[in-house]
C-alpha cells in the first residue's frame, strides 16, 4: 500500500470528522462584534411616557442588561417569565429596548405578561436596533459598569442561561471595580 | 390501511436489498453461481415494492389523507393534482423515498441493458448497489418515516410550500436524484472492479454510457433548478452558490472529469487509478450533497427542515460507503499503475490536464461551500463566503479548462505535433481575440470580464466549427451526406456538449453585462420605458384560484408602436400557509427575456412594479440543453450496443446447444 | 432553539407599510404618462444594489441583502441608501455594517490570518495540481508501454466481443 494512495481516505476523514462537529453547531447564532466595545449611545423615548427620554448614560456604574424584545415576537413570550423572575429577584436592572413595534400593543403586552423592566426604551424605525447589530428577536445584551457590552445572548433565555451563564457574569463584573 | 402497506412493502424492500446486498457477494467469493444469481430478481422485486411504497404513499396525498403527517405537513385538499403529486416530494422523508426509488430503478436498468457483463462482476456491482440502497432505505424507515401517522388525523392539511407549486419543481427533483444516484452506478462498476482486480479497457467501455446518463440527468436537473430560480424566486438571478447548489455542481464537475477520463481509460488504458477515484468521488459527493441539505450544517434557502440525528444516520452513512471505498482504494489501486504511455503532447495529456483542472475546481468549491464550517468549528469566527468569492476562484480556474477543450479534440491519441497542433489553431485563436473585443465594442460595454466572456465563446464555437470542418475533410471523396452520417455518435455528442459550452459562456457574459431594470410605481395608464420596451399597466385585478387568491397586474409591453405582448404578474395569497409570493411574468426572446414582477400595493390604486430585460439569458439554458443532448448523443453510440448484439446470438446459440 | 427571526409571512401587511413609508416622495399626482422611477436618484440606487448584493440578511436562510424581502433587509438597505446618499464611500459603508454585525454579513470574506486558507486554497490546489500533473506525465513518457501477453489480449478481445465463455473472470 503505497502513501500517496491514502491521501484521498486521509481527506474524507478529515473533512467527516468537520462535518460531525458541524452537526453540534447552529449555524444561524452569530457572534457579535460588540462584545468588550462600549455600548451603543442612544437616547430613546421611554413607552410608558414618550415625552421623556432614556439612554445609555443613565445606566453608568452599573452592571445591567439590555432585553431588546416586541409584542409581535413569539419566542419573548418564552423567555420573559425569566426576566420577570429575574427582576423580582432584584439581581440586576433590565432595560428594555422595545423593537419596531406598536407602541400600545407593547403596553398591553406587558401588562398582560409582567413587567419586568426598570425602563422601557421604544425603537421605532429600528436604528438602533442596527447599531447593536440587533438580527433577531429576543436578544440580550449584558453590560458592565464602564458601559462596556460584555455578553450578547441570542435567543430566548431560559433558566439555564440565567443560572449558569449571566448570573456568575453579573456576580463578577459586579465585584470588578 | 394504504399507509401500512405502503409501510410494509417499503421494509420488504429493506430486506430485498440487503439481500441484494450480501448474497450475490458471497457468491462472488466463493464463485457460486446461484448465489450471484439471487442479485437480479432481488433488485428486480426491490423496485416492486418501492414502487408500491411509493404509490401508497402519493395514494395518501392524491387523496387527502391527513391521517399521514407527512400529507397533513405538505398538501391541502384544494392543491391541484399534478401538486398533490409533487408534494410527495417536496419534503425530506418523500424525497429520500424518491432517491431509493431512483437508485432502484438504475439498479434494474443495470440488470436489464448490462446482461453481458460477467456473472461475478454483475454480483459484486449489483452487492454494492444493494449495500448503498440498504443504507437509504433503512435512514427512511428508522430516521425519517414517511408513513407516519398523524393520531387524530387533521381536517385539513398545511399545503405544500407555495415556492414548490411550480411546473419546474414538477422535474426538477426526479431528473436531479436520476443524476445524483445515477453516480451510483459507476461507482459500484469501480467498486467491483477494485474487489476484482480487474481493470481494462473493457471495463470502461461498461462504465461509460452509465456515466454518461446519470451526467445527463444531473444537468438538466441543475438547470431545470435553476431556471426555477431565476422565475420563482422573484429576483431574476439564475445561480447563487448556495450551499446546496453547490452541493448539485460539484458531482457534475468531477462527472465532467469521469466521463473524459473514462474516454482515455477506455481508448488508451491509461489513468486507471485516477478514473476509479474520480468515480469515488462523484459518487462521494453526490452522498455530500444529501448530507448538506439534510443534516442543517449549513444554512441554505434550499435547506430541508434540519435534524441533527438524521445528519448523523447520513454522516455515518456516508463514512461508511466513501470510508470504506476509499480504503479499498488505498489497497487495490497501486497494482492498477501502467497502461498505454504517451507524449506530453498529445491528446492523452491534454485530456489528464484538463482532469485535473477539473478537480481543482472542484475542491476550490468544496472549499468555499465548507469553509464557514471549518472556522466555526475550529472556534475561529462566522463567515459567510458568496458569489464574489466564488466567482473570483471559479472564473480564473475555469479559463485553462475552456482553452483546453477546444484542442484536445484536435490532438491525437499517444503523441501529437505541438507546433503543428499550434499551427492548425493559431487563426481561430486569433480570430476569437478578435471577435471578443469587436463584439464588445459593438454593445458598447469594454470590460476585461466581458472581452473574456466573449473570446471565450468565440474560442470555443469557432474551434468546434473548425474541428467539424476538418472532420469532414477526413473523407474527401464521399458525399457530404455520406460524411455526415459516416460520423460516429459518440462525436456528435462530444461536439454538441462542447458548443453547448460555447453558448453557456455567451448566456452568461451578456446576462452579467448588459442586464437593466428599474423599479417603477405605476397607477393606471402609466407607462415606464426600458431600453426599447414599453410598458404600459392596465391596472390589477383579482384572481381565484383553488388554493390562493392572487392581485394580478396587467402590462401591455410595446416595442416601438408594436403591441408585443401582454404581461400578468401576480401576487399571490396561499390560502392555507398565508404565504405571499411573487409570480414573475416571463416574455421569452432568443435574444433576451422580459421579467416583470409585481411589488407590494402602495395605495389603492398604485403597485410597484419591477422591470427587468435579461438580455441572452435563455441562452444559459440552451448551452445546457446542447450539454444534456452531446451527452445523450454520446451514450447512444452503437459502439456500446455491439456489446449486446452480438451476444445475443451467441447466447441463443447457447441455449439451443 | 427557535428564535423568532423577523421573517413574519403573516404579517406582511406590516412589512408594506415599511416599503411604503421608505418611497414615500413627496405626493405627485399623476393621471397617466409617465410612471415615476422608485428611485430618486437611479445612480445612487444602482449603488446600494450592487453594495447590498454582496451583504447577506442576517435572518434570511441565505440571502442577500439587496434580494430579501426581510424587514431586517428593507432597514439594512435603507442605511446603505442614506450613508452612499451622505456621501459616505462604499468601503465606509463596510465597515460600519461589519462593525456590527461582524464578518458574517460580508459574502466576500476579508482576506486576514483565519481566511487565508480560503483564499489561497485554490491557488495552492492549483499549484498542486499541476505540479502532480507533470511529475505524472514526465513518469510516463519513460514508462514502458504496456505489454499484454497473447492470452491477455485473447481475453480482452473475447470481453469487447462479449463472448461469455472466454471471458468467465478470473477470481482474484
Amino acid at each position: 500500500m503505497k502513501a500517496k494512495f491514502l491521501v484521498p481516505l486521509a481527506i474524507f476523514l478529515a473533512l467527516a470528522g468537520f462535518l460531525g462537529y458541524g452537526l453540534t453547531l447552529n449555524p444561524s447564532v452569530v457572534p457579535s462584534p460588540l462584545v468588550g466595545k462600549p455600548a451603543p449611545a442612544f437616547q430613546l423615548a421611554k413607552l410608558d411616557a414618550p415625552q421623556e427620554t432614556f439612554g445609555v448614560d443613565d445606566m453608568r456604574g452599573q452592571v445591567w442588561l439590555l432585553n431588546v424584545w416586541a409584542s409581535w415576537c413569539v419566542s419573548c413570550r418564552q423567555e420573559h417569565p425569566y426576566l420577570v423572575e429575574m427582576a423580582g429577584t432584584g439581581g440586576i436592572p433590565v432595560i428594555g429596548l422595545n423593537y419596531k413595534d406598536e407602541r400600545q400593543a407593547a403596553i398591553g403586552w406587558l401588562r398582560a405578561q409582567g413587567d419586568p423592566y426598570l425602563a422601557t426604551v421604544t425603537d421605532e424605525d429600528g436604528r438602533v436596533g442596527i447599531e447593536y447589530g440587533v438580527y433577531g428577536t429576543p436578544e440580550t445584551f449584558l453590560i458592565d459598569k464602564d458601559g462596556v457590552i460584555r455578553y450578547k445572548h441570542i435567543g430566548p433565555i431560559n433558566r439555564d442561561t440565567v443560572q449558569k451563564v449571566l448570573m456568575p457574569m453579573i456576580a463578577e463584573l459586579s465585584r470588578a471595580g | 390501511m394504504i399507509a401500512e402497506l405502503g409501510h410494509f412493502a417499503l421494509i420488504l424492500a429493506l430486506v430485498l436489498s440487503l439481500v441484494q446486498g450480501l448474497v450475490p457477494m458471497i457468491g462472488a467469493n466463493r464463485n457460486r453461481i446461484a448465489l450471484m444469481a439471487v442479485g437480479r430478481p432481488a433488485a428486480q422485486g426491490q423496485l416492486v415494492f418501492l414502487v408500491i411504497s411509493f404509490a401508497c404513499l402519493t395514494y395518501a396525498f392524491i387523496t387527502s389523507d391527513f391521517s399521514v403527517r407527512l400529507a397533513a405537513a405538505n398538501s391541502h385538499s384544494q392543491t391541484p393534482l399534478i401538486y398533490k403529486i409533487t408534494g410527495v416530494w417536496g419534503n425530506h422523508e418523500g424525497s429520500l423515498l424518491l432517491w431509493a426509488l431512483s437508485l432502484s430503478l438504475w439498479t434494474v436498468a443495470v440488470t436489464v441493458f448490462s446482461r453481458d457483463l460477467p456473472e461475478a462482476f454483475m454480483a459484486r456491482v449489483l452487492g454494492v448497489l444493494g449495500w448503498i440502497s440498504a443504507g437509504f432505505i433503512s435512514f427512511t424507515l428508522f430516521t425519517s418515516n414517511p408513513f407516519e401517522r398523524l393520531l387524530p388525523a387533521v381536517a385539513e392539511g398545511r399545503d405544500l410550500n407555495p415556492l414548490l407549486q411550480d411546473p419546474g419543481m414538477i422535474i426538477h427533483p426526479p431528473l436531479l436524484y436520476m443524476g445524483y444516484v445515477g453516480f451510483s452506478v459507476a461507482f459500484a462498476f469501480a467498486i467491483a472492479a477494485l474487489l476484482t482486480g480487474r481493470l481494462d479497457a473493457a471495463w470502461a467501455r461498461w462504465s461509460r454510457p452509465w456515466t454518461t446518463v446519470a451526467w445527463v440527468f444531473l444537468t438538466a436537473g441543475i438547470a431545470v433548478g435553476s431556471g426555477w430560480a431565476y422565475y420563482e424566486l422573484g429576483w431574476g438571478g439564475w445561480w447563487f452558490w448556495d450551499p446546496v447548489e453547490n452541493a448539485s455542481f460539484m458531482p457534475w464537475l468531477l462527472g465532467t472529469a469521469l466521463m473524459h477520463s473514462l474516454a482515455v481509460t477506455e481508448k488508451r488504458g491509461a489513468f486507471r487509478s485516477w478514473t476509479i477515484l474520480l468515480a469515488i468521488g462523484a459518487f462521494s459527493l453526490s452522498l455530500l450533497g444529501t448530507f448538506l441539505v439534510r443534516s442543517g450544517v449549513i444554512t441554505s434557502v434550499h435547506a430541508f427542515a434540519v435534524d441533527p440525528a438524521r445528519g448523523l444516520y447520513i454522516l455515518a452513512l456516508l463514512v461508511l460507503v466513501i470510508g470504506i471505498s476509499l480504503v479499498l482504494f488505498a489497497w487495490r489501486a497501486p497494482k492498477l499503475a501502467g497502461g498505454g504511455s504517451f507524449d506530453l503532447v498529445s491528446r492523452d495529456s491534454s485530456l489528464l490536464a484538463n482532469n485535473v483542472l477539473l478537480a481543482v475546481v472542484t475542491g476550490a468549491v468544496l472549499l468555499g461551500t465548507l469553509y464557514p464550517l471549518f472556522l466555526d468549528a475550529l472556534n475561529l469566527g462566522k463567515i459567510s463566503v458568496g458569489p464574489p468569492y466564488f466567482e473570483a476562484t471559479f472564473v480564473p480556474l475555469m479559463v485553462p479548462v475552456v482553452l483546453l477543450m477546444v484542442v484536445a479534440p484536435f490532438m491525437r491519441w499517444k503523441k501529437d505535433d505541438l507546433p503543428k497542433t499550434l499551427r492548425k489553431l493559431g487563426p481561430a485563436f486569433g480570430a476569437s481575440i478578435i471577435v471578443g473585443f469587436l463584439v464588445a465594442f459593438v454593445i458598447d460595454h469594454v470590460t476585461w470580464r466581458t472581452v473574456l466572456g466573449l473570446f471565450l465563446a468565440a474560442w470555443v464555437l469557432i474551434g468546434s466549427a473548425q474541428l467539424l470542418w476538418s472532420r469532414l475533410a477526413e473523407r474527401p471523396g464521399a458525399a457530404a451526406s455520406n460524411r455526415l452520417r459516416g460520423i460516429p455518435s459518440a462525436w456528435w455528442g462530444m461536439w454538441l456538449a462542447h458548443v453547448g459550452v460555447g453558448i453557456f459562456v455567451i448566456g452568461v457574459t451578456m446576462i452579467g453585462s448588459l442586464e437593466s431594470h428599474t423599479d417603477v410605481r405605476m397607477r393606471d395608464g402609466q407607462t415606464a420605458t426600458i431600453g426599447k420596451y414599453t410598458f404600459v399597466f392596465q391596472g390589477v385585478r383579482e384572481v381565484q384560484a383553488s388554493n390562493y387568491i392572487a392581485a394580478q397586474a396587467k402590462l401591455q409591453v410595446f416595442k416601438g408602436d408594436r403591441l408585443l405582448t401582454t404581461m400578468t404578474p401576480e401576487k399571490r395569497n396561499y390560502v392555507a400557509s398565508a404565504m405571499p409570493m411573487t409570480q414573475v411574468s416571463l416574455h421569452i426572446g432568443p435574444l433576451r427575456d422580459l421579467y416583470v414582477s409585481l411589488g407590494d400595493q402602495l395605495d389603492s390604486e398604485t403597485w410597484l412594479v419591477n422591470l427587468h430585460i435579461k438580455p441572452f439569458i435563455s441562452w444559459i439554458w440552451a448551452g445546457c440543453i446542447l450539454m444534456a443532448l452531446g451527452g445523450i448523443f454520446a451514450a447512444s453510440d452503437k459502439r456500446y450496443r455491439r456489446l449486446a448484439e452480438r451476444s445475443a446470438p451467441a447466447a441463443a446459440a447457447r441455449q439451443a446447444s | 432553539m427557535p428564535v423568532d427571526r423577523f421573517v413574519r409571512p403573516l404579517n406582511a401587511g406590516i412589512a408594506v407599510l415599511l416599503f411604503a413609508a421608505l418611497f414615500s416622495l413627496p405626493s405627485v399626482t399623476l393621471s397617466a404618462g409617465e410612471a415615476t422611477p422608485v428611485a430618486e436618484n437611479p445612480e445612487l440606487e444602482a449603488r446600494v444594489q450592487s453594495l447590498s448584493r454582496n451583504l447577506r440578511c442576517l435572518v434570511c436562510q441565505n440571502e442577500s441583502v439587496a434580494e430579501s424581502r426581510a424587514p431586517l433587509a428593507v432597514d439594512l438597505r435603507a442605511q446603505v441608501r442614506e450613508q452612499l446618499g451622505a456621501g459616505k464611500s462604499e468601503a465606509e459603508v463596510v465597515d460600519f455594517m461589519v462593525s456590527r454585525y461582524g464578518d458574517f454579513v460580508l459574502y466576500r470574506p476579508p482576506f486576514k490570518a483565519s481566511t487565508a486558507l480560503l483564499w489561497l486554497g485554490p491557488l495552492v490546489l492549483l499549484v498542486g495540481g499541476l505540479g502532480w500533473l507533470l511529475l505524472r506525465l514526465r513518469s510516463r513518457e519513460q514508462e514502458p508501454a504496456l505489454h499484454l501477453t497473447e492470452d491477455e489480449r485473447r481475453r480482452a478481445r473475447a470481453l469487447l466481443e462479449g463472448n461469455p465463455a472466454d471471458s468467465e473472470e478470473q477470481r482474484s
